[in-house]
């Protein structure tokens, strides 16, 4: 199945209760799936084409505010304008996935693949201080299984996640293990495992509630920003996840996620077959971070290379990590733009032009 | 007699519903939220629907709103109320949903979140509080400002060859087939104020028949704004605001033939 396609299909199966989207490429089938699907006819599950990807997120924003299960889907100019509302839906704390199948900027810039939007997604993206959760699939397979993921670690922490892949990976066609069938929760359940914040209308048993960013009194504002802060440490505690390939014995590691985690697998074989010590280090959750890893890394290595389809947003990250482990270790990056996927062999050239040509 | 003979609930002609909170209104003297915030809560209360009532707020003077009727509410984004109300009707269709805006929020910024809100006929009410000014901001020219109407950012009074045209949504969304019943009221004496809770309980009987979008307009006064007193302001109102927003229904899908554009 194709990436877009999964992703609705994962939608339905893990028991979302709406999706509000506006077509963009390169992920339009995400919505034309679940249309095709109808799957208000089969687990309840709403689907609304919105008027606007400014209208869509403020949809998502007044549903996730009822305790439901609900998602957005767009790609790069789409989540630019979403900005706005993923900072509120930070603000109110409110659990919800943003889908952005990235394309090439900026501006109207390309439909082609491209990993542009890291910075945007992981440092927040909108205005004020928030961090979403943010997960890179690399495969059909993570498409299917993040939605779920995703939308655990939402309600967890009641905080935006989004799911960072690519048209590449959007577009892409593979053997795929569907999820399971999971039924939509019920309001009953929704207060059972996360609490009774939900507006679903008040009864006389609890005092209203109230969805809203809004503090006027800076005292209260300050305190609701270190309940905010509080949340993204945890979150840096508990959820780093990252996948190593290779790296044992590696001199060079390259750190990649998405398409070009893909290419670098390759890469390493390519590297390993001309006898160098190369090997993978695949983050799949973007913020957080995944910094322990390069900490433990960094002592015994020579060097890491980011690769990435972007201008080099990732690598500050891992110089960040690399420095916060106190190591000295160098950090070069190579990377492709406007849509261009990197080849393989590009990436093996780099190595040795950036570590062993000097 | 004793005053305390006389206050027993027998004798009692008139209460404060207990679905107005206590809190002190942000709103100046004068100002027709507090009249309008009261006849929610009237008849959210008189028709027994706290239970079932999500109210949306917008960005404005009545951006507490939340602080004053005791229901579930939620804040939203500049404009974004009908939109925020589409997110939870469409997943929670035997909630009442309703909106509050004023008309920078609704006419200006969020123009385009009502019209497609009351063209797909969200099964919600709209109350639409137009005092043709930015109150919170500082009295600012809104889209609804009258033509030569001194604000902050039109000292001079509204040229329209500079800002256009005060624009009335209350007919725009009423040529839309997803609107059910769409008037204009106001709120500045009690025959108006009993008008306009007719108008908005018509609006919310016929949010729980489910026949889609109520739209009901309050032409309001910003004394504070307009820098006149608030008996001024409404006189202003009545003289300069009503002549160009005539009040009444215009449409009720009870009684109109559905509106057609051929």
């Amino acid at each position: 199945m194709k990436g877009n396609e999964v992703l609705a299909e994962a939608a339905i199966r893990c028991g979302c209760d709406g999706y509000f989207g506006y077509p963009i490429t390169p992920q339009s089938e995400v919505m034309e799936t679940l249309m095709l699907r109808a799957p208000w006819n089969e687990t309840g599950m709403k689907v609304l084409q919105a008027e606007s990807e400014v209208a869509a997120i403020n949809m998502l924003y007044g549903a996730a505010a009822t305790g439901k299960k609900v998602l957005t889907s767009s790609s790069s100019p789409g989540i630019s304008l979403m900005a706005e509302g993923i900072s509120y839906i930070a603000g109110a704390e409110l659990p919800c996935l943003v889908i952005n199948v990235q394309r090439g900027g900026p501006g109207l810039g390309t439909i082609q693949p491209s990993q542009a939007d890291y910075s945007q997604a992981v440092k927040g993206g909108g205005h004020g201080d928030y961090k979403m959760i943010v997960l890179a699939p690399s495969s059909v397979q993570e498409m299917n299984d993040f939605v779920d993921l995703a939308f655990k670690l939402a309600f967890k922490y009641r905080n935006p996640a989004m799911i960072l892949a690519d048209g590449a990976i959007g577009q892409m066609m593979e053997k795929v293990e569907l999820s399971d069938y999971k039924k939509c929760w019920t309001d009953e359940e929704v207060i059972e495992k996360w609490g009774s914040w939900a507006t679903t209308g008040k009864p006389s048993s609890r005092e209203r509630n109230v969805i809203t960013s809004l503090e006027l009194d800076s005292e209260k504002m300050e305190a609701n920003n270190q309940r905010f802060q509080k949340k993204y440490r945890q979150m840096e505690a508990e959820e780093q996840r990252y996948e190593t390939f290779q790296c044992e014995d590696a001199e060079y590691v390259l750190v990649a996620f998405g398409t070009s985690a893909r290419v670098c697998q390759k890469s390493v074989e390519i590297a390993r077959e001309k006898g160098l010590k190369v090997g993978l280090l695949r983050p799949i959750s973007l913020f957080p971070f995944p910094k322990k890893i390069i900490s433990e890394l960094a002592p015994k290595v020579k060097g890491f290379l980011s690769v990435e389809m972007n201008a080099g947003q990732m690598v500050e990250d891992i110089k960040l990590a690399v420095h916060e482990a106190g190591s000295t270790r160098r950090v070069e990056f190579f990377g492709r733009m406007g849509g261009i996927i990197p080849t393989p062999g590009d990436v093996v050239a780099a190595v040795e032009q950036k570590f062993l040509k000097e | 007699m004793d005053v305390k003979e006389i206050i027993k609930p027998e004798n009692q002609v008139y209460g404060k519903t207990e679905l107005l909170t206590d809190n002190v209104m942000h709103y100046c003297p004068g100002c027709t939220h507090g009249v309008v915030h009261k006849l929610m809560a009237e008849l959210i209360d008189e028709m027994g629907l706290q239970e079932k009532a999500i109210g949306v707020a917008p960005v404005g003077c009545a951006v507490f709103a939340y602080n004053y009727i005791d229901i579930d509410w939620q804040e939203a984004a500049h404009g974004r109320a009908p939109a925020v109300a589409t997110g939870i009707v469409r997943l929670n269709p035997e909630k009442f949903v309703f909106t509050y805006q004023g008309d920078g929020d609704l006419a200006s910024i969020g123009a385009a979140e009502i019209i497609h809100a009351c063209n797909r006929g969200e099964n919600i009410l709209v109350v639409f509080i137009n005092n043709g000014i930015y109150g919170m901001t500082g009295g600012q020219m809104a889209p609804t400002t009258l033509e030569k109407m001194v604000t902050s950012t039109t000292p001079c009074g509204r040229d329209t060859e500079l800002n256009g045209y005060p624009l009335k949504m209350t007919d725009l969304v009423a040529q839309l087939p997803g609107t059910s019943y769409v008037t204009r009221q106001s709120a500045q004496s009690a025959p108006a104020v009993r008008k306009c809770k007719r108008a908005l309980k018509k609006g919310i009987k016929n949010v729980l028949d489910k026949k889609g979008t109520s739209f009901v307009e309050v032409v309001s006064s910003c004394n504070s704004g307009w820098k006149m007193t608030p008996v001024k302001a409404n006189k202003w109102m009545e003289e300069n605001m009503f002549p160009f927003y005539p009040l009444g229904d215009m449409k009720d899908s009870e009684k109109d033939k559905p509106v057609s554009n051929n």
